[in-house]
């Protein structure tokens, strides 16, 4: 594997290997000494055409803990108010020696071009609209653990419920094809504005009956609306949005308990997300970021320093 | 100029014979001096010259991208004698000076001739009426477009098109409704659109704006014209308006009667453009669109530019396609190879009829003595790999680069000159 740009690149047998590693570089989370020599010598740039708190900081300590030397290239806006081309300031970084980038762009396909143009690893840290692999991958590891605990551990039959603005949303669609890959059901609700174009040809159902979706299912993620949307015409109201399509104190009381709860943040409380479920005992929001920084670390490891298939 | 003898010649309606030309007429080649040049043209169709009705030459402003030599270079090696030159240059053709200019820049430079489009409005910015009237009686420009921006106020609209009534323009719009597909709008609004996370283009936004102004050309009774026209739905509005009888009439590309959404999978920009490649159901109804006369022309929208202007993220990149080198070949493969079209019908829509829109009344003729010498020597057998670095043209955005076509152009006369032989 050279690059990770989408999750519909990655077979069932590639997806469950990044989660085991992962569980390993779990553990060395909580460990006094949290570094492993795994990547010493590499250099991975963080690339952040667009602001991003939680996943940089994550690349970034996950990047550190084994070892690579990071640097974090802030580029929002950078090229093109310059008038360079994303071409150029690419081959630029790549001359200088880099081993991986990790893109945030707020363009889609942005590190899939890029990695047509470098000689270095690239991984998507999440492309516009389009897909945010880590993740789908990190939720993949939260719901297994979940999984572990309440069931069989497997994905297999498990009915994932996924909620929010889907149209521009990159998280729904490389979640969508990683739990197909695994084999998990996965339904989708959102207003009908908010959905991408012939999503039903996804392998998904689709469904506005937020409740019926809710009855059988083992996880629900919700996903943030941003507040553009609202004054976008999107829906009416931020009330009639969380009536219809929020996890609200109701539809928390009425799940069944081993149903886990994901947000990938920031939590919009209140709107698709009331308090109540966000800190309810199933939420998993924090596990999700915990699980971030050794997701990371398994997709560092097998991309650089796993020493056969690299560069 | 010396006389030139063109010798076994296939022309489009079967018969084959000599052609003279003399100070850039058809003559009776029994007329020729023993000295004229010789052009053997055996197994070879001629055609008369083509003629785009919409072509980017970049020059004045964006002289690193194109000029109006080697664009009219690259037109001359696709087989045409003259090009129509959009207004969106910098500065934009907005004045019968700046027309004027375009016109002297075809006349020093040209390998074919150079037609000033007028905008519409002052500017381009779609609010005041640019000097249409100063344009169409001092710069004899014919038709007056926006391209590159819809006209999009319906008064706007209304007024331009009963502006130039009077003076038997046309007004040839860019379909797009810029509230459904916004300046973000980069990829036809589909199951690939949504995979790929771009923001769509959906084809209502074409086919809204074209009943619309269907309605309000009939209204006015004023000629309009739609270009590049991309979807079914456009189609069957255009085909509704002419049984009605509107003054209308209609383009389509090269790129959106071969190419589809699909080519966009990669991110690769040189596959934007705008309107953006449709599907498989869109491209075949322009197709039978063009070959039933709904759609009256094919046009290029030969759009050149600089690399660094495509090396950018998908939605940022400018859309737009080159295409003067190798519309007929693409025409060719798609409607006459396949059955679609015949010769005389190809040449009515990529000659006869749009020069008949522009009203350019001294190109699209036929080839026959008396006429002015415009033609294509077309050898309708070879093939060849495109090679995107090969071109004319500036610009290297070619969206047939490796791709097998037909290689139809071997030789291009404008006016009696020869502008092109391979």
């Amino acid at each position: 594997m050279r690059h990770l740009l989408s999750t519909a690149d990655l077979s069932s047998a590639e997806a469950t290997a990044i989660l085991d590693v992962a569980e390993e570089m779990h553990d060395v989370q909580s460990r006094p000494v949290k570094k492993l020599p795994t990547l010493r010598g590499k250099t991975i740039v963080n690339m952040f055409f667009e602001d991003s708190t939680r996943t940089r900081t994550s690349f970034e300590i996950a990047g550190k803990w084994m070892s690579a030397d990071t640097i974090n290239v802030s580029a929002k806006g950078s090229s093109v108010s310059k008038g360079e081309s994303m071409r150029d300031t690419m081959l630029t970084l790549d001359a200088m020696g880099v081993d991986c980038f990790v893109i945030r762009h707020p363009s889609s396909g942005a590190p899939r071009q890029a990695a047509g143009w470098v000689t270095a690893s690239v991984i998507n840290a999440g492309d516009g609209q389009h897909e945010h692999p880590t993740q789908a991958l990190l939720d993949a590891f939260t719901l297994r653990r979940h999984f572990r605990e309440t069931a069989d551990g497997e994905f297999a039959g498990k009915r994932l419920v996924i909620v929010g603005d889907l149209l521009h949303s990159r998280v729904v669609r490389s979640n969508v094809l990683l739990q197909r890959t695994l084999d998990a059901q996965v339904t989708l609700v959102a207003p009908p504005t908010l959905l991408p174009t012939d999503v039903e040809t996804w392998g998904v159902r689709v469904t506005q009956d937020f409740d019926a979706a809710l009855a059988d299912a083992d996880a629900v993620m919700m996903l943030r609306v941003q507040r553009e949307r609202m004054s976008g015409g999107f829906f009416p109201t931020a009330r009639e949005y969380a009536e219809n399509y929020g996890l609200t104190a109701e539809r928390l009381h009425r799940l069944r308990p081993t149903t886990a709860i994901l947000h990938p943040g920031p939590m919009n409380r209140g709107v698709e997300i009331s308090s109540e479920a966000a800190d309810a005992t199933a939420s998993r929001v924090l596990d999700q970021v915990s699980a971030g920084v050794a997701v990371r670390m398994s997709v560092l490891y097998h991309l650089l320093g796993g020493g056969e298939g690299n560069r | 100029m010396s006389d030139l003898l063109i010798t076994g010649a296939r022309l489009a309606d079967g018969t084959t014979g000599d052609l003279g030309v003399r100070e850039g007429v058809f003559v009776d080649p029994a007329d020729l001096g023993g000295d004229a040049e010789r052009l053997d043209a055996e197994g070879l169709l001629a055609l008369p010259g083509l003629v785009d009705l919409h072509t980017h030459l970049r020059e004045p402003g964006r002289e690193d991208a194109e000029t109006v030599a080697t664009g009219t270079r690259a037109a001359a090696r696709g087989g045409y004698t003259a090009v129509f030159a959009m207004a969106n240059t910098d500065p934009v053709t907005d004045t019968a000076e700046s027309a004027a200019y375009v016109a002297h820049l075809g006349r020093r430079d040209g390998d074919c001739e150079v037609v000033p489009v007028g905008a519409v409005s002052r500017g381009l910015a779609g609010e005041e009426l640019a000097e249409l009237g100063l344009m169409a009686e001092h710069a004899g420009v014919t038709v007056f477009s926006d391209d590159g921006r819809c006209v999009h106020d319906p008064l706007l609209m209304r007024r331009a098109l009963t502006y130039l009534k009077p003076y038997d323009a046309v007004l040839a719009q860019h379909a797009q409704d810029p509230r459904l597909a916004g300046p973000g709008a980069c990829c036809h609004e589909s199951q690939i659109q949504g995979v790929l996370g771009l923001p769509g283009w959906p084809s209502v936004a074409e086919s809204a704006i074209i009943a619309r102004d269907v309605m309000l050309a009939e209204y006015c009774g004023a000629r309009y014209h739609a270009c590049h026209v991309s979807t079914a739905e456009s189609v069957d509005v255009l085909r509704w308006a002419k049984k009605r009888g509107v003054q209308v009439t209609a383009e389509v590309t090269p790129h959106h009667l071969l190419l589809q959404t699909e080519e966009v999978a990669g991110y690769d920009t040189t596959y934007k453009v705008n309107p953006p490649l449709r599907t498989r159901e869109h491209v075949d109804a322009v197709r039978e669109a063009l070959a039933d006369g709904t759609i009256d022309a094919v046009a290029t929208d030969h759009a050149p530019h600089a690399q660094q202007d495509k090396d950018h993220p998908f939605d940022v990149a400018l859309p737009g396609m080159i295409g003067l080198e190798q519309s007929l070949a693409v025409v060719m493969e798609v409607m006459v190879n396949s059955g679609r079209m015949d010769w005389p019908t190809l040449v009515k829509r990529m000659s006869a009829t749009p020069a008949e829109i522009g009203r350019l009344r001294h190109q699209g003729r036929p080839i026959a003595v008396g006429e002015p010498a415009n033609l294509v020597l077309v050898d309708p057998d070879a093939r060849a790999v495109v090679d995107a670095a090969a071109s004319a043209s500036k610009a290297r955005n070619n969206p047939y680069g490796g791709r097998e076509l037909p290689d139809p152009v071997v030789a291009t006369v404008w006016a009696g000159r020869r502008t092109y032989q391979r």
